[in-house]
């Protein structure tokens, strides 16, 4: 039971943190490079549910995080709906769409299931590319609404940066409970040996579908979130290499690990921020450390660096001892 | 234009298209019989060929012939070398580290190519002229029929590499079962560098003899590498005939549905096909389907 | 309580199981054996779902489970562990046996997010439960311990505390002793002895014949994907056919 005060601690640490941060950081840019820290991570969980627990991996989810953006984006720029009813309407519609196509696609393992999800995500990419009447085609969608509350609208940085950082907060919070509950066992159980699982009593199938769906719906959160901070969404954002680079979050922060999904979209949100005088070359990086984290660490940064960094003190203890 | 003739006009380029697929579908897998890896970045392979061909004719100055055999080599040394430094020293080789290596070494490829090369699409010339040849009503550019000639050259060549030499009988066995190959004696992690190699050797080619038809540029290789994907599977990834008609079925349908759907689409096409043959015959079109071992 | 009607099984031109017919009665302990390939893991992959059968049929209690996937046969009280341990080992030895107790909680994904009071009561219990199958199986030590840490033979016992904690009518086991030194392998047969005094038949594929001749009351013999023989053990060691199919495969 000490664990699970420990797990309340670090929890309430976190929030400490996101609370004062502002005091620390009051510039601008600086507001706005942790507002997509926050909508990174809420990605970069809602993938780890399916991926570092459930075992399944999706190249799509890019699409589901756009479609979120975009439906959110068309509600209220074109129809003048309320945001938070098109926020709702955004994370149902595509927490059903994911669960209805979940079923078909999450019967596919491994490779399968790598490209299909990677087919849809690029089915969902020319949509919004094509549907030029709906969604503003290759030059985007603008005039979208800040969301508010009562007469209190979030439309300055810091304001957004506690709206977004509120639902970060509560999606881990959740996270945290699912995946230390029988259904987060379950996830495990399937990733270790989904034979087993099924024999005790797992319906895997159905929870894969299901796990599927929420993770989608998050993501669609996570996508109005974003149209309503930026108040402008384009297809070039829902592509293909952000799917890459949302799977790369998660194994930097490590499989199975809600804490480091927060990490890995810290660090892949910031680094490229660094690496500006590098421009496009951040994917460089990224392939680098997609290869490099999966043959030297594969538990993630969060797990991996202690490990290696005890084995470099251990090789450095050894040659001195050997000079000597 | 009749309509009879625009749809033979668009079976024309559809099987020439299908044909590279095909090619690329191959590649795909050849590497997948010998490790049980789809290798994300095959079609980076296939945009290595272009850029290299490129690089040999302005740069290097090569003659064409000269240029394809420089690239095809270029391109077969960076997915072997791809397979010792990744693949290789791999000590969990799960599904899931695989793909993620795989796609890895594709947007670093990728990357380094664009750092490079720069971000310009160029034009690569046509092996002999573009002057179109009448056929009937319909037309064909002699780039098409290099097409067909190099890529019935190269399954052929590949096809009698597999039935009648030593090497390539090794690399069937180990496709069949590899723990049994390596009891008799076959070298197992040779073959696999063998498969990158054949394989990264075929899809070079691939996009060389398409480069002249649709430019080549950094980033071409992911959408040739999926549907080249597309193209196996739907061939059961049987590395044989099943992929060639996989591809160029995969070709005409593209084509078709772009001429006469709508061609802001055609990227979907080959994707709607993909998720189609996955639901519904995950084992592709022409085989059946198998108990998998608990 | 189990019965096997006809079963073939073929993979492509190989004939696993060739019409395969016996049953099993409540309470006892039926041990199959047959040399390496007879078709014994086949058999139970049928029985649990995990393989479709060419031909042929499975009755639980008289019900029909032969089409039923293996999740719908955990509820019914129908388990098994596998000849290669299957565990789940990233999770504890204690969430190990706590999944086998998947069933016997309810609470759904919006529940567990939101920790509602039913579904922390329920946890509770589970947990509890779990420890006393760990206790039942000699191994509640090992609770903290990650399962990809346990020494094979422990392993083999976790299989079993998981599968008891599903609270089965019948279990099946495959090659439980499979690896097991002697001492372990005593350890093994006082343990089933004690699962079927707690009400559960267990059927029991065996290469230790000391073990099977020892604790089981029936024994199936399968050669070649065919039954060849059926009896009690002492029938089974004195039958013709029997000696000569392991004499000729030794
Ligand atoms: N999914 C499958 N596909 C093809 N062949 C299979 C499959 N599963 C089992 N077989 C074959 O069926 C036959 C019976 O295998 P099975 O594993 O049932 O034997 P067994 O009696 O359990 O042997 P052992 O004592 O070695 O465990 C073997 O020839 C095996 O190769
Ligand atoms: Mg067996």
């Amino acid at each position: 039971m000490l664990s699970a005060y420990r797990e309340i601690v670090k929890f309430l640490l976190l929030v400490a943190i996101v609370l004062l941060l502002p005091l620390l950081i009051q510039e601008g840019y600086l507001l706005n490079v942790m507002v997509f820290v926050g909508i990174h991570s809420i990605l970069a969980l809602a993938l780890n549910l399916l991926l570092g627990y459930a075992g399944q991996i999706s190249l799509g989810h890019a699409g589901f995080f756009g479609l979120g953006a975009y439906i959110s984006g068309i509600l209220t720029a074109t129809y003048s709906i309320n945001p938070w009813a098109a926020m709702l309407a955004a994370a149902t519609l595509v927490t059903l769409l994911a669960f209805i196509v979940g079923f078909p696609i999450l019967k596919l393992k491994g490779h399968y299931l790598a490209m299909a999800t990677l087919g849809l995500g690029i089915i969902i990419y020319i949509i919004f590319n094509e549907a030029v009447d709906h969604t503003g085609g290759p030059s985007g969608l603008s005039g979208i609404p800040n969301l508010s509350l009562g007469g209190f609208s979030f439309d300055s940085d810091l304001r957004n940066y506690y709206l977004i950082w509120t639902f970060t907060l509560v999606a881990i919070g959740l996270s945290l409970n699912l995946v230390n509950s029988r259904i987060g066992r379950a996830l495990r159980a399937i990733h270790d040996s989904e034979v087993a699982a099924r024999v005790m009593g797992v319906n895997a199938r159905l929870l894969k579908v299901q796990i599927f769906a929420l993770s989608a719906g998050l993501s669609a959160v996570a996508g109005s979130l974003y149209a309503h901070t930026m108040t402008f969404v384009a297809p070039a954002s829902f592509g293909f290499n952000f799917s890459v680079e949302l799977v790369t979050m998660v194994i930097i922060g490590g499989l199975a690990s809600i804490y480091g999904s927060l990490l890995g979209a810290a660090l892949l949100t910031v680094l490229p921020e660094m690496l500006r005088a590098f421009q496009d070359y951040d994917i460089i990086v990224y392939g680098l450390l997609l290869i490099v984290i999966t043959m030297f660490m594969p538990g993630g940064l969060v797990k991996g660096l202690p490990g290696v960094l005890t084995a470099l003190r251990r090789k450095a203890a050894k040659e001195e001892s050997g000079d000597a | 234009m009749e309509l009879a003739d625009q749809i033979a006009q668009y079976l024309v380029s559809g099987l020439s298209t299908g044909a590279i697929y095909a090619l690329i579908g191959i590649g795909f897998a050849i590497i997948y019989n010998s490790t049980d890896i789809i290798n994300f970045a095959q079609g980076e392979l296939v945009m290595l060929g272009g850029m290299f061909t490129l690089f040999s004719l302005n740069v290097l100055h090569l003659p064409l012939p000269l240029a394809i055999l420089f690239a095809v080599a270029a391109a077969t040394a960076v997915g072997v070398l791809f397979e010792r430094l990744t693949i290789r020293p791999l000590k969990s080789p799960t599904p899931l580290a695989l793909i993620i290596i795989t796609i890895g070494g594709s947007i670093l490829i990728r990357g380094i190519t664009m750092m490079i090369g720069g971000k310009d699409t160029h034009a690569i010339p046509a092996f002999s002229g573009s002057e179109p040849i009448l056929i009937g009503t319909a037309t064909i550019l002699p780039q098409h029929l290099w097409i067909f000639a190099l890529t019935a050259l190269a399954i052929t060549a590949n096809k009698l590499f597999f039935e009648y030499t030593i090497t390539g009988k090794a690399m069937r066995a180990c496709a069949v079962n590899r723990r049994a190959a390596g009891l008799v004696g076959i070298d197992v992690k040779r073959m696999v560098l063998f498969s990158f190699a054949i394989s990264s050797a075929l899809g070079s080619l691939a996009g060389i003899i398409v480069a002249p038809l649709t430019m080549t540029s950094y980033d071409v290789g992911i959408m040739l590498g999926l549907k080249g994907f597309c193209a196996a599977i739907i061939g059961g990834l049987s590395g044989g005939i099943g992929t060639v008609l996989g591809g160029l079925l995969l070709g005409v349908l593209e084509s078709l549905g772009a001429g006469l759907i709508s061609s802001g689409y055609k990227d979907a096409i080959a994707f709607i096909i993909l998720l189609l043959i996955l639901f519904i015959r995950p084992q592709g079109l022409f085989t059946k389907a198998q108990t998998e071992r608990v | 309580m189990l019965e096997v009607r006809s079963l073939t099984q073929r993979f492509g031109g190989i004939t696993a199981l060739e019409d395969i017919s016996f049953a099993v009665a409540k309470g006892d302990i039926t041990g199959i054996i047959g040399p390496n390939g007879a078709g014994k893991t086949t058999l139970f992959n049928i029985v649990t779902g995990l393989y479709t059968q060419t031909a042929g049929a499975v009755l639980l209690n008289g019900k029909d489970i032969s089409n039923l996937p293996p999740e719908r046969l955990a509820p019914l009280g129908l388990v098994r562990t596998f000849q290669n341990i299957e565990l789940f080992g990233t999770m504890t030895v204690l969430e190990n046996v706590m999944l086998g107790l998947h069933t016997r909680s309810s609470s759904g994904i919006l529940a567990c997010m939101a920790k509602m009071p039913w579904h922390l009561r329920e946890e509770r219990l589970i947990r509890k439960q779990a420890y006393e199958w760990l206790d039942f199986c000699g191994i509640s030590t090992l609770a903290e311990q990650k399962a990809s840490n346990l020494p094979f033979g422990r392993g083999r016992f976790l299989e079993i505390a998981r599968a008891m904690a599903v609270n089965p009518s019948i279990m099946l086991m495959d090659e439980p002793a499979a690896g097991l030194n002697n001492r372990e392998t005593g350890e093994l047969a006082a343990l089933i002895r004690k699962i079927r005094a707690a009400g559960v038949t267990v059927v029991l594929v065996e290469h230790d014949m000391e073990l099977v001749m020892d604790i089981c009351d029936r024994i199936i013999v399968l050669n070649l994907g065919r039954k060849l023989a059926e009896g009690t053990p002492r029938e089974i060691q004195e039958n013709p056919a029997v000696i000569s199919a392991y004499l000729g495969e030794g």
